[in-house]
Parts: C-alpha cells; structure tokens; sequence
C-alpha cells in the first residue's frame, strides 16, 4: 500500500514531470546525435565519451569566461573533434567502429580525468560556475502546478525537442536527408549516383559529435553548473538503447528517451519519498534500474526495430 | 562486310570510342590494350568468359575505376572520365549486375537520387520526382509504380527501375552488364523489345553478356574479349555461335558432357511436403515434395531467388522447416543438426562459397578440416591431430588440382577456381551418399568448369544422389538426369533433358505449369517449330 | 616486411606513437614556469628546457615506479596477476568475434560472490577451500557474461551495449553487497575478511608486501588457452565461428551455443581475475577492486593480439604503466595519463590501416582488395 501511496504522491507532484523532461533531454540529444551518425551507416557508441567530454569543456568555457553560453558552443566543438576522430577512423581507415569507439570513450575518460586537476585544481570534481538560465514562464503564475511542472525548465529542453522536427524534416524532407538515408541503406548504390559517400558519413559522424556535445554540456553548464568525473555514468550506451526503441526515427528516439526519463524520475523520486523512507545503503539497488530497462530493451527489441542496413560497415571504394 | 574500324575522323558517328585500354591490376592485367568502337543508335554486344575482362573494361567506361593508359572518346569527343558523377554528365549510364538500388526507399526516390528536384523552398520535392519519373515510363514504354517501395517489388521491375534511373540523368548511351542473369528467357525477352524501343529513340546500347544465343538475338554487332584482349569483333549478321565460342575461348569448346545413361537405384533423400520461410519470414518453399535416388542427377531449373537457396538450406539443416519432412537414406532428418545430417552422408557444396563455403582467414588444411574437425582421424579426445590433417589436405590439393598446392596459404589468397576446387574436395571426400550442388560453377572459368562437371558426373556414376540447382540451364540441361522446375516456391512440372525444349522451360521457370504449356502447345500444333535441345 | 612480423609491428608502433603523444600532452601541462629574464626569446628557450626536463623526470618516475627496483618489479608482477587474467578473458572473446567490454562487470561479481562463499567457510581446509572459491567465483563471472552471451545469440542483442549494462548492474549490486548486507567496519566500504583456508599462499614477500600463487594461475590459465586455442577442436570452432559463423554453421558448428559458451568463458577468466585479487591479495572485498583492471584487459589484448604470450607481455607492460604512473602522479602528472595512453593505443590497433599507411604497407593491402573486387 505504501508504494502505491508513494508512486500516487510522485505522479501527482509537478516535479515528477520536470524531472521526466530533463532526465529525458541529454538522452534525447545523444539519441539524436547517435541517429545522425547511423543514419549513414556509422555505428557511433563514443557517445557516452562525447558526452563525458563536451561536459567537461562546457564547464571549461563557463569558468574561463563566465558566460555559459561560451561553455556551450566549446562543448559542441569539442563534441565535433571527438566525432571527427572516429569519423576519420572509421571511414578513412575502416578501422572497426565499435574498438575505435571504445577507445574513444577512454579517450574522453582519460583526458577529462587528466585535465580537470591541473586545470581546475581539485580531482573528482569542479567548483560550481555560472550555468545556463532557466526560462522562467512566469505568466503561467508562480505556484500554478504548470509553472512548477514547465516553468522553470532549461533552455536545453526547448532545445532538444526542438531539434526533434529539425530532424525530421532533414531527414524526411530535404535532398540531403534522402541521400543519408541512401548511403546507410546501400552506399554503393550512392555512390553510383555520383553522391559522395564518405562525405555524407563524414557530415553524419560530425553532426552526432555536436549533438552528443551538446547533451554533455546539458549535464554540466545546463543543469550543474559543475563537472564531475565520469558524470555521464551511462547516458550514452542508453540513449543508443532509446534510439534502437525508437526504431531508428527523430519521433521514435523522442519516445522513448521520454520512457527512460520517466523511469529517472519515478527512480529519484520514489527514493526521496518519505512515505517509503529508504535506507541510503539500499539506494544503489534503485540506480541500477535505468540499466536493467535498458538491458531489457537491447535484448528485446533488435531485431524487431529495423536498423540501417548498412549501419557499422566500412564502404571501401573500388578501383 | 567486316567489322569497320573507323578513322579517328569518323569518330562523331561513333558513341563511344575505346583506344588501347589498358588496366592492370597486381597479379592480372585485366585490359591488355582494348580497343572498342561503339556505333551511336546500334546494340553493341561485348561477349567473353568470366575474367575475360569486359566487366573491367565497362566499370572504366563509367568511372568506377581509371585506366593506367588509353583514350576514351564519347560522341567523337575525348573525354576524361574519372568517377561516375562524370561519366553521368558525359551521358552514360550504367546497369549493374547487381543492382544498385536502395530497399527501404520508394521506385520515384530511387530513380530521382542523386539529382532531386528541389521545390522553391530548397525541400525535396517529391511531388515533382514522382511526375518526372511518370512522364519518363510512359515515354519510354516502361511501366512502373513509382510509390511501391524497392524491397517489395520483382526483380524484373527492378530492372526497369534501374534503366529509368539511367534514363532520368539523360543518358545517351546505356551500359548493361549481364542484364539477363536473373530474368527468364520470356523476361529477357521483353527486355529486348524495350531494348530496341530505346535504339529507336535514338539511344545506344553497350551490352556485356557470356549467353551467345542473346547475342545472336539481339545486338547489331559483336566484341569478343578473352583474357583482357580483344579477340574479334565482327557485325552479327555475320557470325554463328560457334565462330564466336571459338573466339571466346579460343579453342573448339565441349559444349556437353559425355554422359552414360545409368538406372537410378534407391531413393537417398525424399522430401514430403515442405514448407521453409526466406530471412524476412516469407513463405519461400511451398509444399515440396521429391525424392533424389542413387546414382542420379536431379536438376532444379529457375529464376534466382525463387526459393532454392531455401530449399538447399532447409534439407542441410541450416533453415528452419515450417512443416513437412525430410528423409535421408530412410532416416528423418527434418529436425537435425547440420552435423548430424552431416554425419548420416549428407554434403553440401554451399551457393556461395565466400559466405558458407569456407573461412578465408583460415589456411587451406583447416578448411580442409571444416567440417570434420571433430571426428577421428583429425580429432582424438578434442585434440586436433595435426599431420592426419596435413597428409588428409596434402592429398586432396593434389587430387583436385588447387593451384598453387600449398596447404598452408590462407583461403582468401585462392582464386576463385581454387576456392571452388577445395570445397568441391573436401565434400566429396565425406564419401556422402547423398550431395547437395548449387551454383557449382558460378563465376568459374571454362577449364575448372568441364573439371566440376566430370567430378559431378563421377560421383553419379559411383551411386551417389545429387540434388542440383543451377541458374545456367545450360548446365541444368547437360548433367540432370531428371529436371524440376521451380517458380515462387513451387515446382511447374518435371521433365528429362531430352524431352523439353528451351521454350517450355522458359515459360514453366515464369510460372505456368508444365501441363498447361503442353496444352497449348498441343492446341496450336504444326503451327511452329520448336528446337529440341539435345541431351 | 612479412604478415607474421607486422602483427607483432603494429600494436609496438601503436604503443610508441601512445607514448609519443602522451610526452606532448605531458610537455604542456608542466607547470614549472621558468624564470623570467625579460628577454622573450630567452624564456620560450627556458621555457622548453623546463618542460622537456619535466618530461624527463616524468618518464623517469614512470619507469622506476614500474621496474626501477625489486619491490616497484613485485608491485607490477602483482598487478599482472588479474590483468593477464582479463586480458585473456578480452582475448579469447575476440577470438570468437565477440567483444566482451564487461570484463569489469564480471570480475566484480566474481570476486563478490568467491568472498562471500570465502568468508563463510571458516576451518575449511586449504585443498577444499581455494577450488571451491575459484570455482565460486569463475562462475559468477562466466553467469554475468553469459547473459550478455544469451542475449546475442537469442535476440541478437549487441554484447558491447549489453555487457556495458551488466559493468553499471554489477557496480551498484556490489556498492549495495559492502555497504548494506555485507558490510563490515566503517571508512571505506568494504567485506568482512576472508577465512584463513581460503587465503592463496603467499609465493614471494618483501617486508608487507607479497605476492601470491595467484601469479602461477594466471600464467598457468594462459598456457592452457594457448592449448585449447591452437590444439584442440574446440579451438577449432571457437576461431571458426569468430571469422565467420555462416562457414561455421554449414560446418556443423552450433553458431549460439558457442557464442554462449565463449562468453561463459570469457567472464570465468574475468571472474577468476576478481576473485584472486580477493583470495591472494585484499583478503576481503572492496567496492573499488576492480578499479578499471577489466576495461585494462582490451588495450592487452589488442596489444598482445589475442594471443595468450603476447597478452602475457601486454599485461606486464600496462601493469608497468599503471604502477610506475602512481610515482608519475607524486611529480604532477595524473595518473588518468594512463587511460590517455590505453585508449590511443585501442584507437590505432582498430584502425591498424592508420598504422599501415604511416608505414606504408597499405598500397599492398589495397591492391590485393581491387583485385579481390574485380574478380568478383
């Protein structure tokens, strides 16, 4: 009864549904990033290490120059050189994506960890610095359960969905979304067209970096104001898992990056619930939640989602 | 009147003009300076064995590869060429053997990729590809449904899809390798009525194709290749396909096997009203049933991908069945493990070797192995007994004449000839009772060609069943015993080599059951003359 | 240069260009500001002198962490211990065409569950209490990765993503294990200690520090893959399966149940690796145990190239790199350099062509592909 009390309490507080959008908001941006890159034909699991490293550098922008924005644009740059490596990988040498993405990703791990004391000062973790604002709707009224629920979200948010029709009308809708879905289903078909493969997988590899980038900068100037080590502690590999939910598609990855929010948010808030009153100690038992939905959802749904055919091939060009 | 070979001033009336070609790659010079003259409005056949280089010569023409010397001149113009984007602009246009299509898109996008139209707002504009490709089938006689999607359509159509595709970039002068590969003769038929359709229109046609009787049909006149060099060319009203086998292969050719006539004994493998799935969990075989007896061939006849490969995987244990029964030397099989259909003297030399056939890391004595790696003598209590394996491999090279005869080089170094040579042992060294052939001979030069075939034929005569499928019915006719012909999943009828002509088989391989072509054969008796093949 | 020489070749370069890329990132974050003198050229000399004798003072920390004297040689002989072990476990999955990235995940729970078996059996006698324990532990990790193993060859499930879950599932159930139900003590979350019987013994010490039989198992274990690599049937099916599983299958191999099997094995090595740094080395389990050493067995196998004497001198080398960069970090220089150094080394072997082309072998390889292509 106490459960169902608690989980009654969480689905009726606003909290409940802002904690769902931004839970969901640095999945929907990697899942989205991860698209992109798939979409042509490369698989991309660096973006738990784009991620890691674009919240590192946001944070670095905002703590050299105060302005988090700055922190946001660096962190879409640093996403892009990370991406860019395993674009030029992967495509220039056909080295295998999956080994070079691991590499990538301790890559990340490794230099983030390297550069955060000699910069910063401190290991772990940084002081707090000047973060992204929240958009305040200030016209829905203060204590309006709406206001609690949407008026003070990030503008990361906006952003992310946003970027949900972007994609798909560029996908769906645009000469150079056609050519990105040729070129993942049957590159040499492209090829034999005149379209540039490699071209196109370079774009997709690089657009999955800033987008990664940018989730990694919601992380730390977006919602912390703060890098901590390894702080994306997942987020990539389940965004990869809400993209295969969402069948490879803008609106799809939109879904389900929303289903693991809320799995987020009804974690935190049920652990937090005083009518439950959890033991700390047994905390880590409700953290391992979000991993066992997404192993679940890996094991389940492949096969039954259909990805790119061409998705984590190497095109080598002949003659 | 000979073949004219044109002065560099009669060139503007010539399409397309090859001068000295020459193409080398590492260990085989593929163009040995090819000259080719194309006259604009003909249908130019190119004919020559696998590996004679034609493919070589027209993937140069489009831009896929360059040529290390030579001249390519189109419309009396030189020109340069160095990627299919060019080769589009210079208006050629190129069908593949294996299509270039994408599955998930829809016939209009296939068709419009590359050069979209872009509506004013700089969007895809869809609309606009599909009116174009509309206008474009209808002017050209070529009828398609620009919404279906390619991966739901036949591959007739496809092909249609592929020549629009061409189309719709302007191309002048259309290439078209090996176009009949995967049609039956009546599909290529029609192919040839909208071949000449777009001669009359003006168009050029280049067409590579190792079938001389579709020479004969069809083109104005010939090029013969052999081993990267140009061996005759000549116009086609004067020629026969014998002068041109000659050419080709530069020697009288055997065109048939000797074969004695044998009584089939025992039946090996009977199959009982089989049902099998294809990968996307479509009914692929529909109720087969037939039995393969000792010491004969049966011939399975038809169009690629009309369910055989599903067939031959069911009986090996690689597909699931959906229903029916399987029966080897009496025992049931149907629910067996590939090794334990194995062990009951099952073998298989796989359709396609690269995928099922061999592992190309491993060197020739493991793949020797495959397989048996298990069983006495090149097992004992889970150790591999290497020098048992190295004598067994030793042994089997030099029987089977795998060149060059070294049991330690890795598969994937082989040619092609070899790879097959070394499957085609290391099966028939299983000493099965029973074998599954497919594709025996695919993409093989003529010599490892009548080499298989007499190993075929020797295993027959020993007693052994052989189950098979062939796309050549030149093949299928000169070693089945029995022939079967295979439509949708379905068998149209059977019937012995010497009993069916060319034609009947064309229409049971498009799916009218034997019987009926008999029927209106018989209806319309004395009214032609149809051409027995000989057995 | 012959294919033999170029497998050995390719990781070494790979190691050296690591290196050398490291020292760079080393040279800039030297923070050893030279004197001023007022003279711009004069500084950026200075400047450079500082840095590059920093650099030096780096390395030579590193190597005497490593290998400078008996005790920093017994440090780095410990570490190999689980290290060979995980590499070996990364390796043989390779092998397989599986890539088993939860080497960390199945060492944890492998160590967890030998501890808890090896706490509970006080008065065991040592010939029962070691197999029982190793075994304990070498199927906790083999269950762990099996079910990434399932889950592939069921569903088709990629092993990289589903092992990555079971790292993150097997650090919260043992952050869970020694904080709540298993817990003992206060300060760092930890098990209670394991019972005498069940403790390796010790091979070789040198004041508190020692090293176990652990070591012999570990090398041992490697001696017996290479057996069942290169001479036995099995072998056989395991390299068949990983170069292609369609030959395999048509060979009379069952593709899934080798899969599994792969796995199983692959997580009992990483396992066995968990479980010997708890029986001969903390004597009890740490939320912190396996600290990495599971994602340390990819760079050694890819160096070692999966074979088990190359991983064995890939271990020593990242064993090396880990315990010399402890003394690397009292200078100034984190020890993340480490990780920074691993992944360069994975990202080159992956794109060994990389590789090839500063080499210049990859004209070879790529004309043979045009041919390879032309005649098909």
């Amino acid at each position: 009864m106490d459960w169902l009390r608690a989980l009654l309490d969480t689905i009726t507080n606003p909290v409940f549904y802002r904690l769902t959008l931004s839970s969901a908001t640095p999945l929907l941006f990697a899942a989205l990033g991860g698209l992109f890159s798939e979409k042509t034909g490369v698989t991309n699991i660096a973006l738990e290490g784009i991620m890691l490293l674009g919240a590192f550098f946001g944070i670095l922008g905002s703590a050299f120059t105060g302005n988090p924005w700055i922190g946001v644009l660096l962190a879409m740059v640093a996403g892009l050189g990370l991406a860019s490596l395993h674009a030029w990988a992967s495509i220039r040498f056909c080295a295998d994506q999956i080994v070079s993405a691991t590499a990538l990703i301790l890559l990340a791990q490794g230099l983030t960890g390297f550069l955060l004391e000699p910069i910063f000062g401190q290991p772990g973790s940084t002081h707090i610095f000047n973060r992204v604002p929240e958009v305040r709707l200030t016209f829905l009224g203060k204590d309006t359960f709406l206001y609690k629920m949407i008026g003070t979200l990030s503008p990361f948010v906006y952003i992310a969905f946003a970027l949900v029709i972007v994609t798909w009308i560029l996908i769906n809708k645009t000469r150079l979304g056609l050519r990105m879905r040729a070129v993942g289903e049957n590159p040499e078909a492209a090829d034999t067209l005149g379209i540039n493969v490699f071209k196109i997988r370079y774009f997709g590899v690089m657009m999955s970096g800033i987008l990664a980038g940018l989730g990694g900068a919601f992380l730390s100037v977006g919602e912390l104001g703060q890098f901590s080590e390894n702080m994306t502690g997942g987020k990539g590999f389940i965004a990869l898992a809400a993209l295969i939910l969402g069948n490879w598609s803008p609106v799809g990855a939109m879904w389900a990056s929303l289903l693991f929010g809320v799995a987020q948010a009804l974690n935190e808030q049920l652990q937090s619930n005083p009518i439950l009153s959890i033991p700390s100690t047994t905390k880590p038992l409700f953290n391992l939640l979000p991993f066992v939905i997404t192993l679940i959802v890996v094991g389940g749904f492949v096969g039954r989602t259909r990805s790119p055919a061409a998705s984590g091939t190497p095109y080598e060009k002949r003659g | 009147m000979p073949f004219h070979i044109p002065e560099p001033s009669e060139y503007p009336h010539y399409a397309v003009v090859m001068k000295g070609i020459v193409k080398q790659f590492p260990t085989v010079l593929a163009n040995d300076h090819v000259d080719l003259y194309v006259r604009a409005g003909e249908i130019h056949a190119i004919v020559g064995e696998n590996g004679a280089g034609k493919s070589t010569l027209m993937n140069l023409l489009y831009g896929l590869y360059t040529p290390d010397a030579g001249k390519i001149h189109i419309n009396g113009k030189e020109t340069l060429i160095k990627g299919p984007a060019e080769a589009i602009k210079a208006g050629i246009g190129m069908v593949h053997q294996h299509f270039m299509l994408v599955g998930p898109l829809t016939i209009a996008e296939n068709i419009v990729l590359g050069e979209e139209p872009l509506d004013s707002w700089r969007f895809f504009d869809l609309k606009a590809a599909k009116k174009r490709v509309r206008e474009l089938s209808e002017t050209y006689g070529l009828h398609v449904d620009v919404d279906m999607r390619i991966e739901d359509i036949p591959v007739g159509t496809q092909q249609r899809v592929e020549i629009l595709k061409t189309l719709y970039r302007g191309a002048n002068i259309l290439i078209l390798d090996e176009p009949t590969a995967v049609l039956t003769p009546q599909e290529a038929d029609e192919l040839f009525v909208v071949l000449r359709n777009l001669t009359d229109k003006g168009k050029t046609i280049i067409f590579i194709t190792h079938k001389l009787n579709e020479v004969m049909a069809i083109s104005d006149n010939v090029t013969v290749m052999r081993l990267g060099k140009v061996t005759g060319r000549i116009p086609i009203s004067e020629t026969s396909p014998r002068q041109l086998a000659n050419m080709m292969v530069g020697r009288e050719v055997l065109l048939r096997v000797e074969k004695a006539e044998k009584k089939a004994g025992e039946a090996v493998l009977a199959v009982n009203g089989l049902h099998v799935k294809d990968n996307r969990g479509l009914e692929a075989v529909k109720d087969l049933s037939f039995t393969v007896h000792q010491g004969e061939i049966l011939g399975i006849a038809g169009v690629a991908g009309n369910g055989q490969t599903e067939l031959i995987e069911a009986i090996a244990g690689l597909r699931k069945k959906e229903k029916g029964k399987i029966e080897l030397c009496g025992k049931d099989i149907t629910h067996s493990s590939p090794r334990d259909i194995r062990e009951l003297g099952l073998s298989h030399i796989p359709e396609d070797r690269y995928k099922h056939g061999l592992v190309k890391e491993f060197p020739v004595y493991y793949n020797i192995l495959l397989g048996r790696h298990y069983l006495p003598p090149f097992s004992k209590n889970g150790f591999l007994r290497h020098k048992q394996v190295y004598e067994r491999a030793k042994f089997l090279i030099k029987q089977f004449d795998v060149r060059p005869p070294s049991i330690l080089m890795l598969a994937e170094n082989l040619s092609g000839g070899n790879q097959q040579k070394m499957v085609v042992g290391r099966e028939i060294d299983y000493q099965p009772r029973c074998m599954l052939v497919a594709q025996p001979t695919r993409g093989l030069d003529i010599g490892a060609i009548e080499y298989i075939h007499r190993t075929l034929i020797g295993l027959r005569d020993a007693g052994v069943g052989l189950l098979l499928v062939s796309m050549e019915l030149e093949e299928i006719f000169s070693l089945s015993d029995r022939i079967l012909i295979m439509f949708e999943g379905e068998f149209m009828g059977e019937a012995k080599p010497g009993e069916i002509t060319l034609e009947e088989i064309g229409l049971a391989m498009a799916g009218t059951p034997l019987a009926e072509v008999r029927k209106t054969e018989a209806a319309s008796a004395g009214k032609s003359e149809t051409t027995r093949v000989e057995s | 240069m012959s294919k033999g020489w170029q497998r050995i070749f390719i990781p070494l370069m790979a190691v050296v260009i690591a290196l050398a890329i490291a020292s760079v990132i080393i040279l800039f974050i030297a923070e050893v500001p030279g004197p001023s003198t007022g003279n711009l050229w004069n500084d950026f000399w200075n400047q450079i002198g500082v840095r590059f004798s920093f650099l030096g003072r780096a390395f030579q920390a590193m190597f005497e962490g490593a290998f400078g004297s008996q005790f920093a040689w017994m440090n780095t002989v410990i570490r190999m211990t689980p290290l060979i072990l995980t590499g070996l476990a990364v390796g043989f999955g390779f092998r397989a065409g599986v890539f088993n990235i939860g080497a960390e995940g199945q060492m944890a729970m492998g160590a967890l569950m030998a501890t808890i078996v090896a706490v509970n059996i006080p008065g065991l006698p040592m010939f029962v209490a070691i197999p029982v324990c190793m075994l304990t532990g070498m199927l906790a990790g083999g269950v762990w990765a099996g079910i990434a193993g399932f889950l592939k060859a069921k569903t088709g499930a990629h092993e990289v993503i589903s092992t990555i879950m079971l790292n993150w599932i097997a650090s919260n159930i043992t952050n869970w294990a020694v904080t709540a139900p298993f817990a003992t003590g206060s300060g760092t979350p930890k098990s209670p200690e394991i019972a005498v019987g069940a403790k390796l013994p010790i091979l070789f010490s040198i004041e508190a520090t020692f090293l176990s039989y652990g070591i012999i198992v570990a090398v041992l274990v490697a001696f017996v893959m290479y057996i069942i690599l290169y001479k036995t049937s099995m072998g056989y099916e395991v390299k068949a399966v990983g170069f292609n599983p369609y030959a395999a299958e048509y060979g009379g191999i069952q593709v899934s149940k080798n899969l599994i099997m792969t796995m199983a094995i692959s997580g009992a090595l990483a396992g066995l690796a968990g479980t010997l740094e708890s029986m001969g080395l903390y004597y009890r389990f740490y939320g912190t145990l396996t600290s990495g050493k599971g994602f340390d067995g990819i760079s050694i196998a890819l160096i070692g190239q999966n074979h088990p004497l190359g991983i064995i001198f890939a271990s020593m080398l990242i064993s090396g790199l880990r315990t010399g960069s402890n003394q690397m970090q009292f200078i100034g220089v984190p020890k993340h350099i480490v990780t920074i150094i691993q992944s360069i080394i994975i990202f080159l072997v992956a794109a060994e062509r990389m590789v090839r082309t500063i080499m210049g072998w990859d004209r070879k390889k790529k004309v043979k592909d045009g041919l390879a292509k032309s005649a098909s």
